[in-house]
């Protein structure tokens, strides 16, 4: 791969509610960095979610939008007192516009270390065709 | 008079001014996230007893990770892999960051080293650190006379 990669990051991005609407849920919420990469038979979205796993997640897919939900419960612990806070614990959202080129029967998730992946196969027709060429 | 300070006393006034702000900043501002100097972010609670510290390390292999404790020095090194792609695959975004980290922080007091525990779960790292016993806090009894 020529791509070079990315830096690693400290900072989390938090999500800015748009209009007026209002998350029901007390905690932060922030936008999860993701990867998105594309091999000729399938489309693959892989996501940071620390502190979550698979019976926290909700992945929906509605209109051609993919909806990745992931709940954390907030902690503390039991008889100490913050000394240092340089991350926040919350949960994440994010949402992705996926082309029609996408089979919607064939999706694929797990989640391992806080790390969750996403198969996306594509439909028939969407699949790299080479178009030959001919001298005429 | 004999003059202790050669500090002219407006400038203690001000010092003296400059601290009771950063105390009222520090202690009652909503945003009491300090923005970590390098990865990975860190958080620490602490109590007589100990401390813990986590940190949210998503997608790196446990063996990866090295902790270690020298003095009163906690330094967390590792490496987070980047994704193994396939021949003919390519990016459409690219947001995760992979290579080399090194953290260290100075802890509040000594630990024991030999009682440090870790565990991995779900991409969070979490150290616990008992204080050293010869650390610790002593009670003192006052016998009446």
């Amino acid at each position: 791969m020529t791509e070079e990669s990315k830096a690693l990051e400290v900072q989390k991005q938090e999500v800015t509610t748009l209009e007026d609407t209002e998350r029901t849920r007390e905690c932060q919420c922030f936008i999860p960095r993701a990867d998105i990469y594309e091999t000729e038979e399938d489309i693959f979205v892989v996501v940071d979610v620390p502190g979550v796993d698979e019976s926290s997640i909700d992945i929906t897919l509605e209109k051609n939008v993919l909806t990745i939900n992931a709940f954390i419960e907030p902690y503390e612990i039991e008889g100490y007192a913050p000394t240092l806070t340089e991350y926040e614990v919350g949960d994440f959202q994010r949402s992705f516009r996926l082309s029609n080129m996408i089979d919607h029967d064939k999706i694929q998730a797990s989640v391992k270390d806080g790390v969750l992946r996403l198969q996306l196969s594509k439909a028939g027709q969407a699949k790299t065709r080479k178009i030959s060429v001919t001298a005429g | 008079m004999y003059r202790r300070y050669r500090v002219p006393s407006v400038w203690r006034e001000l010092n003296q001014i400059q601290r009771d702000m950063n105390r009222v900043f520090d202690t009652h501002s909503p945003i009491r996230t300090r923005t970590a100097p390098s990865y990975p972010a860190l958080n620490i609670w602490s109590n007589e007893e100990g401390l813990v510290v986590n940190a949210e390390v998503p997608g790196i292999d446990v063996n990866d990770i090295d902790i270690s404790v020298v003095g009163e020095t906690l330094t967390l090194s590792g490496v987070r892999k980047s994704e193994d792609l396939e021949e003919g695959s390519r990016y459409h975004r690219q947001e995760r960051g992979s290579g080399k980290f090194n953290r260290s922080v100075e802890l509040p007091f000594p630990v024991d080293i030999d009682k440090v525990e870790a565990t991995f779960k779900n991409g969070v790292l979490q150290i616990s650190l008992p204080r050293s016993e010869a650390d610790k806090p002593k009670k003192i009894v006052v016998k009446s006379a």
